[in-house]
């Protein structure tokens, strides 16, 4: 196995080929905020909360999405990155309805945990307070589209390790939104093999199980990686 | 020329309201109103959304009494889940309540009300308050503090926070009492039991006194009373069935139950407020005038069934009738059922029951319409919620206790206003701050939730003006 090696943040730092910019973030001990990255699934880099600089690119990068090379210089946590963090996670909360208060999720929120991460206390963008709709038609689950941040995971992970691909994205802009099967009410996509997969690794309160209420939805997103590894590696390690 | 008093804002109250007082071509005072003038718009926006999270989202309705939306929200979703609710949950929705109506009784009557009674009508309003109080008789404000505190503590104790918990669900409870927080309830309700021992002493005493005038003028007329009974007719804060009794001390209606209250209920709308005003549909509008909260509770039980709190009913009733027909008797009724709740808690904490077991009933939803009641420190409390086959709200109504007051609140304005205010008033007259705050204190007799703000600190910014009938302002005065 091939080594390369880089800096972030100042430390030196070797991962082996292939890795992610992401990994060899996580290998130097350091961490940037995500939300649509998981560990188990294919990055898609939708959320854009791990940008990071890289010496001698104009562009920022996506951690999650972009390989490590070799010398690379990466800065995790500039002020420019932090002002574009915090943006972005204004962002979400201004173009969804999220209502923390009653949110089944509140207090295991990835996104509440990133608005805290990255020192959000207010949005300096308008709500947009569109009007959005619960789909309950099913029967054990809801997916509640004012609480969806499109970080596509539930389409992953039903996709990709479930292999039944109930969920798919449909439209474009702010009219962009998930849809079950062709665009069905949920409960009536014959796919839906009824897993709770997406539920588990939603990173908010949009799929969620009927029986909660506020505060009680405590997510597995980890099983992704478990379910990935022990099919891949036989590994059985939860 | 007529003219219109107006106190706006009445303030320090929860939520925003004016007061206007209506004369005539020769200042006479021909009416007067209590406008509740902020729009919320819950049972709006609440369509739409899962019936699962109205417990969460009803209990934001109100800091002082989330509980009371919680249990009414919790209630109602056992009954579109169509469960029965285990004996254990049932005690602890109980205790949380009993905790609920202390806490928010005894911030009425010390924080908020007693600076009147204690301090005088009269007195500088910058220290009219609670602070007032703790400079004038720190052991009595210090003992109030606490026994709201104690109430406060329970519901911590139960719900994992003082305020805005979900802990009551559909179908149960999340948690059990925990032995831990058996043993604090135990260690303090002692000194919660000798604090509400001192405050019934010292107000009999002010009602043998200084009060006397106000228990004649404050909001003292005769009407419907309505709450919650057990079916052996004792008095009941969260389950049982609903009475109606007059003045006269007749039961006009007993044994009614929540899920039919369009039959009994009716809500009448006025343009002046955003405030409904709900009567009584046998009577018609206004004619069916009833109230409700802890004077009606007294009134339309027979007894409470627990010593000490008999003991100070029979001696409510030797002083105030069979039927306490005067809005002030409020402030007593909250003494009363304040001991009510601590003879039920100290009952209720001895229960191994409460400790653990099955807690919580779970089910998919069996039902398409339910309507849930509770008795909030202020009153009878109604949730009605209908949900399509999924369980999204398609129709939510609300009936809170404030809005069933209201006819009362507006005849005890004019009482008050009558008695106080100079017959006819002058032109250009000054409206004395003193009348000013007995108008908001026949307010306050009704309802913490609208007082939960007045008396808490500082001053009170009141506006009050005259003006003539054509909409000039012919005098105006404001404090705060």
């Amino acid at each position: 196995m091939s080594v390369i090696t880089l800096q972030v943040d100042g430390h030196d730092v070797a991962v082996p080929a292939g890795s992610t910019l992401l990994q060899a973030i996580q290998a130097a001990g350091l961490s940037v905020p995500t939300l649509c990255h998981l560990d188990g699934l294919d990055p898609v880099a939708a959320c854009r909360l791990c940008l990071v600089e890289v010496e001698g690119s104009q562009r920022l990068l996506p951690a999650c999405a972009s390989e490590a090379t070799e010398g690379q210089v990466i800065h995790t946590d500039t002020a420019q990155l932090q002002g574009y963090r915090r943006m972005a996670v204004e962002l979400f909360f201004a173009e969804g309805n999220h209502v923390c208060a009653f949110c089944v999720a509140n207090g295991d929120c990835e996104l509440q945990d990133v608005a805290v991460a990255v020192g959000m206390d207010h949005s300096r963008f308008p709500y947009q307070d569109p009007q959005r709709s619960v789909d309950a038609s099913h029967p054990r689950f809801s997916l509640d589209h004012n609480r969806c941040i499109l970080c596509t995971r539930c389409v992953r992970v039903c996709d990709q390790i479930e292999g039944a691909h109930v969920w798919d994205v449909a439209e474009r802009g702010s009219d962009c939104r998930i849809v079950a099967g062709l665009d069905q009410p949920w409960g009536e996509v014959d796919a839906c093999t009824s897993c709770g997969k997406c539920v588990d690794v939603c990173p908010t309160g949009a799929l969620f199980a009927k029986e909660n209420t506020t505060a009680e939805k405590h997510p597995h997103p980890e099983r992704a990686h478990q379910l990935r590894r022990a099919r891949e590696q036989q590994q059985w390690i939860r | 020329m007529a003219r219109t008093v107006v106190i706006d804002p009445v303030t320090r109250i929860e939520g925003h309201a004016k007061i206007t007082l209506h004369l005539d071509d020769d200042g006479h005072l021909v009416d007067s109103r209590f406008h509740v003038v902020e729009y919320r718009g819950f049972e709006t926006f609440c369509e739409g959304r899962p019936f699962t999270e109205m417990a969460g989202i009803t209990a934001r309705i109100c800091g002082i009494c989330p509980v009371s939306h919680l249990l009414a929200a919790a209630k109602t979703g056992d009954k579109l889940l169509a469960v029965q609710v285990p004996a254990a949950a049932v005690k602890l929705r109980r205790l949380l309540n009993l905790a609920q109506i202390t806490q928010s009784h005894a911030l009425s009557f010390f924080h908020l009300s007693s600076p009147d009674f204690l301090l005088g009508w009269e007195s500088d309003p910058a220290r009219r308050n609670i602070f007032g109080l703790m400079a004038a008789d720190p052991e009595l404000a210090r003992a109030g503090i606490r026994l709201r505190q104690f109430g406060q503590q329970i519901l911590e104790l139960l719900g994992g926070r003082k305020i805005h918990s979900a802990w009551a669900v559909p179908g149960g409870v999340r948690s059990p009492l925990s032995l831990e927080a058996r043993d604090w309830i135990l260690g303090r309700l002692p000194e919660a039991q000798a604090t509400i021992r001192l405050a019934l002493e010292l107000h009999k005493r002010l009602l043998d006194g200084p009060l006397q005038q106000e228990q004649r003028l404050f909001g003292s007329f005769p009407s419907l009373f309505m709450g919650l009974v057990t079916p052996q007719g004792l008095w009941e804060h969260l389950d049982g069935q609903l009475r109606f009794r007059d003045s006269e001390g007749t039961i006009v209606a007993d044994g009614l139950r929540e899920d039919d209250y369009a039959d009994f209920l009716a809500e009448a709308v006025e343009p002046w407020s955003y405030l409904k005003f709900p009567y009584y549909r046998p009577l018609g509008y206004p004619d069916g005038m009833y109230r409700v909260g802890p004077l009606a509770r007294l009134n339309v039980c027979e007894h409470i069934g627990t010593a000490w709190a008999d003991r100070e009913l029979a001696e409510f009733r030797q002083r105030s009738g069979r039927v306490a027909t005067s809005s002030f008797a409020y402030h007593h009724a909250r003494l009363v059922e304040i001991v009510a709740c601590l003879e039920a808690i100290a009952v209720l904490v001895e229960d191994p029951e409460l400790l653990g077991g099955r807690i919580r009933s779970h089910a998919s939803l069996n039902r398409n319409e339910a309507v849930g009641v509770s008795e909030a420190p202020r009153g009878t409390l109604f949730h009605h919620y209908r949900v399509d086959d999924n369980g999204l709200l398609t129709k939510v109504n609300l009936i809170i206790a404030t809005g069933q007051n209201n006819l009362a609140m507006n005849r005890t304005v004019h009482q008050i206003a009558r008695a106080y205010i100079p017959d006819p008033v002058p032109a250009g007259v000054e409206i004395p701050e003193a009348l000013l705050n007995r108008v908001e204190a026949g307010i306050r007799c009704f309802d913490p939730c609208l007082s939960c703000s007045t008396h808490a600190a500082g001053q009170m910014p009141l506006a009050i003006s005259l003006v003539a009938a054509d909409g000039r302002v012919l005098a105006e005065r404001c404090r705060g």
